[in-house]
């Protein structure tokens, strides 16, 4: 094997180790949602992807999300909340909230419909 | 099209407010041009632009200025003023003078932004802030003008927004697609230099210089540029959005894909010798015309994609424009979002009802197919619901108004098929697992198919291993995986809604599917629930009327139902019912009444016992109607056998035809009642029901589902939405009997907006044909992918020498995805053994 082949092969396992690693393993901080009058209220921008992604909120207390999609791609043009039962159309460039009171601690995740873009409300005492 | 919504509120006399929604906006510093430029307009006093909802909320002096001024400023920044727009037909417009007269008088309204009169088509067409200005406003503008207007005409409303944003998409892929096409041409022919003669025979037949080529190459790789950041634009911003989200879905497939077929291409370019002998191709024909093909597939599917969800929009589109309601005693045409509950609404022949409320006077005729699948007009009095967006056939009403916009039985039915087609079935769940491990590990899989093709590959090694790693790339389609069960649930809500079957959420259509057992509610399911007339059998020389006069004139005062379903029978006979002088009631018994002279005794025999009135002679007749399941009261006047008659709760038209399909489907039907077994076995002969639950108490209804479940079986279970209701939250599948406009029914999976029957057997068969056809797509799908990946990896090299091209992996990619959503929009075509077209002879 020649120095040319051995750093290929190298590079190319570091870049499955890489991949393995960034979309797999890759833990996100979440973001920790500050209360305005009783309601725990986050912007969330839709555009590839949830941002933030990850809303950390208090259980028992009223919860808004605000998404704002500013792409016209359609995959993300409807937000499913399944575990909770509610879906919404986004149609670009409108707010579109979703209100609900989390009850149980544990997560709810949000998905667009194909599940391609994900994003997930950490529920914490 | 913006939605906004306007405040004209003041809080002082001039002071007035509005939010002007705008268009064109793309980037922060033209919300504050536009807002600088508001402030500085004499008059405004507050001016704030919101770039996120793209509306500008304006506080002005009215006196100092007025919203024609504020438009005209935005303008002059470049951008301009959206809002409602709507067309009217002006009548009785003869001269082209009187056009700038109502236009003139249009845009003195306030809250007008433009209008403009065509005198050719006789149509003024308004935009206008909605909120400040409505159709009145409009309408009594164009009538100070000696003119007259009746109804803005129909027009795309902010219903139709989705449809609008899907046709500019299209059209924006459209454009991006013949780009990428048209670069596409010319760097095949670069590509593939030996194919010459085709197109050229004389221009190359000599030997071209490697130089020619070599700038044929580069000239390729710069036009090829646009292509990726025009055409495949979406591809690299989707994909670095994803990517900072530690996500990777198509896009990022598509854009390393295609970038890696360029970067490469470059390389070997500029710089061959790097690379080993032959193997410094350039493919730069593989970008654009991937960019070209997929882009064109994703227009293909954003197209599709609005074909499935067309039974939305045809609920939507409905809704009644307008309403004529009385007001101070006058009849105004009013925007149907201005009716107010308790508004009394008049509604002429042929028109459709705006809102949901109660006829207080007259009566007709209502067509309400289009709500609860019923084919046959239903004939409605004071007293009676209606429904907003059925259709009024010959007589006229007036109603009051009970539920106006989002209340509205179609407004939540709109909601209700919204938030299902939004929910997920439990098959999806399955997949959305898949999904989110695909695309990573297809990007694994190009990075090892690369590896193996340099370390193990034919030479040119490194050619080969970057072919085979970009056609890894394009040809695995995550989007066919995911779209598959979503799509086809799309679809099959909306085929349910068409037919007045409201299906809760995906888990719901995916349990229906999978029933083997169905339990049907004997009251008010199979049966209409209200005792009818059934018999009239005569003895001692009466004639039936007679006897039917007699025996519902006894009744009359009575409040049991049995004896309210005898006069009724006599009403809808047209007989006249006579005075009673003296009326008894005898509990337990019947009732003992005295008219026109005459006692007549009218209850069971246990009274006619009481009696001593001999029945002797009907005594088999009593024996054949009881075993019919009916309930006969005998009728004696003057201490003398007068006859029978009988009611019955009578069988709904269509209940044995549900009840068949559903047999048909290889379901077990069984029926549940609270009646006595004769009864119920009578009426379940009938029907064709073999297995039968009766004497059942209310209570334990949800216990028999409960064992029925045991059974192993998935159990549906029908019935109406208050007393049935914890049988219908026990059943695996609750199928609710809709009542008029009570659309959200708690306890339903499944609710029907027609009593009929027919809607559980649709309800059945839809969810059927819609996992079949979600299955037809999953499985397709994985199958695509399955075999597609290894094939772009090579496997079928070594032993057949085939390798696949990137361009057949692009196209492959691109179809994989638009058959998904073509297989759903099958679905549409799906004709239902429940519901065949009415004949000539049903269909009135």
């Amino acid at each position: 094997m020649t120095i040319t082949q051995l750093i290929v092969n190298l590079a190319g396992l570091a870049a499955i180790a890489w991949i393995v690693w960034y979309f797999w393993l890759y833990r996100k901080e979440g973001v920790q949602v500050t209360e305005v009058a009783g309601v725990q209220e986050v912007n969330i921008k839709v555009k590839g992807g949830y941002d933030p992604d990850t809303i950390v909120v208090k259980k028992g207390k009223p919860v808004r999300l605000n998404f704002n999609r500013q792409e016209s791609a359609m995959c993300s043009e409807m937000v499913v909340f399944d575990k909770i039962n509610k879906s919404a159309t986004l149609p670009e460039g409108e707010v579109v909230s979703i209100e609900f009171t989390p009850e149980e601690k544990g997560e709810i995740p949000f998905q667009c419909q194909m599940a391609m873009l994900r994003g997930k409300v950490v529920v914490t005492d | 099209m913006i939605n906004s919504t306007t405040s004209p509120n003041s809080t002082n006399a001039t002071e007035a407010s509005a939010n002007l929604p705008l268009l064109g906006m793309d980037c922060a510093s033209c919300a504050q041009t536009i807002e600088l430029a508001l402030k500085n307009t004499p008059g405004v006093l507050k001016a704030h632009v919101n770039i996120a909802t793209e509306e500008a909320r304006v506080s002005y002096d009215a006196n100092r200025t007025d919203l024609t001024q504020l438009v005209a400023t935005v303008k002059s920044t470049g951008y301009r003023v959206g809002g409602a727009e709507l067309k009217a037909h002006i009548q009785g417009m003869h001269c082209a003078s009187c056009v700038s007269r109502i236009e003139e008088a249009l845009r003195a309204v306030p809250g007008v932004l433009e209008a403009t009169v065509s005198p050719a088509t006789e149509i003024a067409q308004i935009k206008y802030v909605p909120g400040m200005a409505d159709f009145r406003t409009i309408k009594q503008a164009v009538e100070s003008t000696g003119y007259q207007t009746a109804h803005p005409l129909e027009q795309e409303q902010s219903s139709d927004q989705e449809t609008e944003a899907h046709q500019r998409e299209y059209k924006n892929l459209m454009a991006k697609f013949w780009f990428a096409a048209i670069i596409s041409v010319p760097t095949l022919l670069v590509a593939y230099p030996s194919l010459s003669w085709l197109y050229a025979p004389y221009l190359f037949s000599a030997e071209i210089s490697e130089n020619v080529i070599r700038w044929l190459f580069i000239l390729s790789g710069i036009v090829t540029l646009p292509v990726m950041f025009y055409s495949g634009r979406q591809f690299f911003v989707g994909a670095w959005s994803a990517f900072k989200h530690h996500s990777a879905d198509m896009n990022t497939l598509i854009a390393i894909g295609t970038s890696a077929a360029w970067l490469y291409s470059t390389v070997a370019l500029i710089v061959p010798r790097i690379f080993p002998e032959g193997t410094a191709e350039p493919f730069y024909d593989v970008t654009a015309v991937v960019t070209a093909l997929v882009v064109l597939g994703q227009a293909l599917e954003v197209r599709a994609k609005g074909q499935t969800s067309q039974a939305i929009k045809k609920l939507i589109g409905l809704q009644a424009k307008t309403a004529r309601i009385l007001r101070d005693g006058q009849e105004i045409e009013i925007a149907v979002e201005e009716v107010e509950v308790n508004d009394v609404v008049v509604v002429r022949p042929g028109e459709k009802i705006p809102v949901d409320g109660v006829i207080i006077e007259g009566r007709s005729a209502l067509d309400e197919s289009m709500v609860t699948g019923e084919s046959l007009p239903v004939d409605k009095q004071a007293g009676d619901e209606v429904i907003g967006a059925t259709m009024n056939t010959t007589g006229s009403f007036k109603f009051k108004a009970t539920k106006v916009g989002k209340d509205t039985a179609l407004a939540q039915i709109v909601k209700m098929v919204q938030d299902a087609m939004g929910s997920k079935a439990p098959i999806a769940r399955l997949v959305d697992v898949v999904s989110s491990y695909f695309v990573p590990a297809v990007m694994i899989i190009s990075v090892l198919t690369f590896l193996v093709w340099f370390n193990f590959g034919p030479s040119p090694a490194l050619a080969f291993a970057v072919v085979t790693a970009v056609t890894v790339l394009i040809i695995a389609c995550p989007c066919a995986v995911g779209m598959a069960v979503p799509m086809s649930l799309v679809a099959g809500v909306g085929k349910g809604a068409e037919h007045g079957v409201l299906i809760r959420n995906g888990e719901a259509l995916q349990l229906a599917s999978q029933l083997k057992t169905v339990v049907l509610d004997k009251t008010g399911t199979i049966t209409k629930g209200k005792p009818e007339l059934t018999d009239t059998i005569t003895a001692g020389g009466f004639d039936k009327s007679t006897l039917l006069r007699f025996a519902a004139s006894a009744d009359k005062p009575s409040e049991h139902p049995l004896a309210q379903a005898i006069v009724q029978g006599a009403v809808e006979q047209g007989l006249e019912l006579y005075e009673t002088t003296d009326f008894n009631a005898i509990p337990g018994h019947g009732v003992d009444a005295k008219f026109n002279g005459q006692r007549v005794f009218i209850g069971n025999l246990k009274l006619m016992k009481r009696e001593n009135i001999s029945f002797d002679t009907l005594e088999a007749d009593v024996t054949r109607l009881q075993s019919e399941g009916k309930t006969a009261m005998y009728v004696a006047v003057d201490g003398k056998a007068a006859g029978i008659v009988a009611v019955a709760d009578t069988i709904k038209e269509d209940s044995i035809e549900a009840i068949n399909v559903m047999r048909e489907m290889g379901l077990e039907v069984v029926m549940l009642t609270g009646d006595n077994e004769r009864t119920a076995q009578a009426i379940a002969k009938q029907v064709g029901i073999s297995r039968v639950l009766a004497e059942v108490l209310p209570e334990d209804k949800a216990m028999q589902v409960h064992l029925l479940k045991a059974e192993g079986k998935k159990v549906g279970m029908v019935g109406d939405g208050i007393n049935d209701a914890p049988a219908l939250v026990e059943a695996d599948v609750g199928f609710a009997i809709g009542t008029g406009t009570d659309v959200a029914i708690e306890a339903a999976d499944i609710t029907l907006m027609s009593g009929s029957l027919r809607g559980v057997a649709y309800a059945i068969e839809t969810s059927k044909a819609t996992m079949r056809n979600a299955k037809q797509s999953l499985f397709g799908a994985f199958v695509y992918n399955t075999v597609g990946i290894p094939v772009a990896a090579g496997v079928l090299f070594p032993i057949f020498g085939l390798l696949l091209s990137p361009i057949l992996a692009g196209a492959a990619m691109a179809a994989s995805s638009v058959t998904v959503v073509s297989n759903a929009n099958r679905l549409r075509f799906f004709k239902a053994k429940s519901f065949t077209e009415p004949s000539p002879a049903t269909a009135q």
